[in-house]
């Protein structure tokens, strides 16, 4: 062994602000100045070691300054007896000829809530403390993990609303082709019951021809509407062209309260739209299938279905509804098999 | 350029002028007035065109807008935490000088791709320094000397500054420390939670 180093206290101080002398009795003989900080109530020095500090590993509930001897040189964990009970590490070595103890303390990762529970300043760590370049660490890390999830809000913003704007017709606000698409293939394979319905407007040209594209944007915005009101709010409105519309119903297979529904609609699509003073007369023609007709409701031959169905509303005479009655054969003809036209032109004036 | 040199270029024209300013700046630069991405790499000549567009604007020299942002930077009240960051190099004013050498590793343990001034301090007599940046944006040595001043406020500390010109490729500037103690200072407790300014 070397000659013993001797160091005046200010320098132990600067070194170690968070050592403790022990004396052989077991009383603190001396406290550095940082950790004198974290009891500023009562004062350390004098007190036995245990009665400030509690040890809890390697060997917890120790006391006596033999025991502390024995577990000298190794890593020691340790807790502030008073609250808020700060986790500390330390290391305890035999100093001075005496019989004394020389416990060093250092935060470990409680260095986070220690210098706001005790208000410390960098002053109050070694100058070869890493815990300032740790602080700054923890605190720079925050900054850029809240710019980062700041982003990302923003970010989900704009998701959402291009979300929106994929599944929305944005001169109505119904839902367009692609929403409809998805919405049927999640019934049929949920297996969910709905009824469909096609609807194309009559005579929406010659407003479009007579009286301009704005009078036939507003057209189908008034159309929009009455979609909407017709339905409830867990059904579908979508458009799926110029001026065809696909309406679906959630747990609706009743044909003769579709047929209802259908034929309130036309009426209430007949009545005139005025636009800039003029008047806008449209009418509409509706195809109507219920996914119940199907062992296996594919979308795509519903929609074929009710789109038949839809053309011999057509050639019935327009402004009415046809219901398909069972499911078309493939390769049928256009309005034979399996239909019902409406007899009359509802509420036709 | 790091967006974040660019978002707070945007937050300074924003902060300081107004909105308003900020989009006819944004206009003329052609970045799009939601301007910069804090967390986004950009091309160095936008950081240019937006600085010569708000020169112009604003009438004001380059020189003089930088040095304004440097002081923004340490002492708008949004941006504590970068006060805070900056006040981790030191105790003291003097301290924090000598830990500028530190300051492109320290932007780097915060953001691995954050690229700083490369500083280099010299000391000649006592309280007299001469310090030299390099960085890729010509001008940066006014924004230091713009948070050098501003944080000498912080600290307390009394200096003068001035801005030598460009000597090999690095701006240097003359640091005098007249008082190290001329006023109070504001206190800077380790603990976080001070200001969470829109940065």
């Amino acid at each position: 062994m070397g000659k013993p180093l001797h160091l005046p206290g200010p320098a132990l101080d600067l070194l170690l602000p968070m050592h403790v002398l022990i004396s052989p009795d077991g009383r603190i003989a001396r406290a550095g100045p940082t950790i004198r900080k974290l009891q500023p109530h009562a004062p350390l020095v004098g007190r036995p070691v245990h009665e400030a500090f509690e040890f809890l590993r390697p060997r917890p509930g120790l006391r006596s300054v033999e025991e502390l001897r024995e577990i000298a040189r190794r890593k020691l964990h340790l807790r502030l007896c008073e609250a808020p009970q700060t986790a500390l590490k330390g290391i305890v070595v035999e100093a001075g000829a005496e019989g004394g103890l020389l416990l060093n303390l250092s935060f470990g990762i409680s260095v986070v809530e220690a210098v706001g529970d005790f208000s410390l300043t960098i002053n109050d760590f070694a100058a070869t403390d890493l815990a300032v370049e740790m602080l700054y660490l923890f605190e720079a890390k925050s900054a850029v993990l809240e710019e980062s999830r700041r982003l990302n809000a923003r970010l989900q913003q704009a998701r959402r609303k291009a979300e929106k704007q994929a599944y929305t017709d944005s001169l109505t606000g119904l839902a367009n082709r692609r929403e409809m698409e998805r919405v049927m293939r999640e019934l049929s394979e949920c297996g969910i019951p709905f009824g469909l319905m096609h609807l194309d407007l009559d005579h929406f040209k010659t407003v479009n021809d007579t009286l301009g594209h704005s009078a036939g944007d507003h057209v189908l915005q008034a159309v929009a509407a009455v979609l909407r009101s017709e339905t409830r709010r867990e059904d579908l409105v979508a458009r799926v062209g110029g001026d065809e519309f696909v309406l679906i119903f959630r747990r609706l297979t009743d044909r003769a309260r579709l047929c209802a529904i259908a034929e309130r609609i036309v009426r209430r699509l007949e009545a005139p739209i005025t636009f800039e003073g003029r008047e806008c007369r449209v009418s509409a023609s509706i195809g109507i299938t219920t996914s119940d007709l199907y062992a296996r409701p594919d979308p795509d031959r519903m929609l074929s279905d009710a789109d038949r169905a839809l053309y011999a509303s057509k050639s019935a005479g327009r402004g009415r509804a046809t219901v398909v009655d069972e499911p078309i054969p493939p390769g049928s003809t256009r309005g034979s098999a399996g239909m019902a036209p409406g007899q009359n032109r509802p509420g036709a004036s | 350029m790091h967006g974040l040199i660019n978002r707070s270029l945007q937050c300074f024209v924003r902060d300081t002028y107004g909105q308003e300013a900020w989009l006819r700046v944004a206009a003329r630069a052609g970045c799009g007035p939601e301007g910069f991405e804090a967390l986004t790499i950009y091309e160095d000549a936008l950081t240019d065109q937006v600085l010569s567009a708000a020169s112009a604007l604003l009438d004001k020299p380059r020189e003089a807008l930088l040095e304004d942002l440097g002081t923004y930077l340490v002492s708008h009240p949004g941006l504590e935490r970068v006060r805070r960051l900056l006040r981790f190099g030191g105790g003291t004013f003097e301290d924090f000088l000598h830990s500028l050498g530190d300051l492109q590793g320290r932007a780097r343990l915060a953001v691995p791709d954050l690229e700083v001034p490369k500083i280099d301090l010299r000391g000649h007599t006592p309280g007299s320094y001469t310090l030299s940046c390099r960085f890729r944006l010509a001008g940066s040595g006014y924004v230091m000397m713009g948070i050098l001043r501003a944080l000498a406020d912080d600290y307390g500390a009394l200096v003068m500054l001035d801005h030598l010109g460009r000597q090999e490729g690095a701006e240097i500037l003359s640091v005098r420390l007249l008082d190290p103690r001329f006023s109070e200072g504001r206190q800077f407790i380790l603990a976080a939670g001070g200001g969470q300014g829109d940065g």
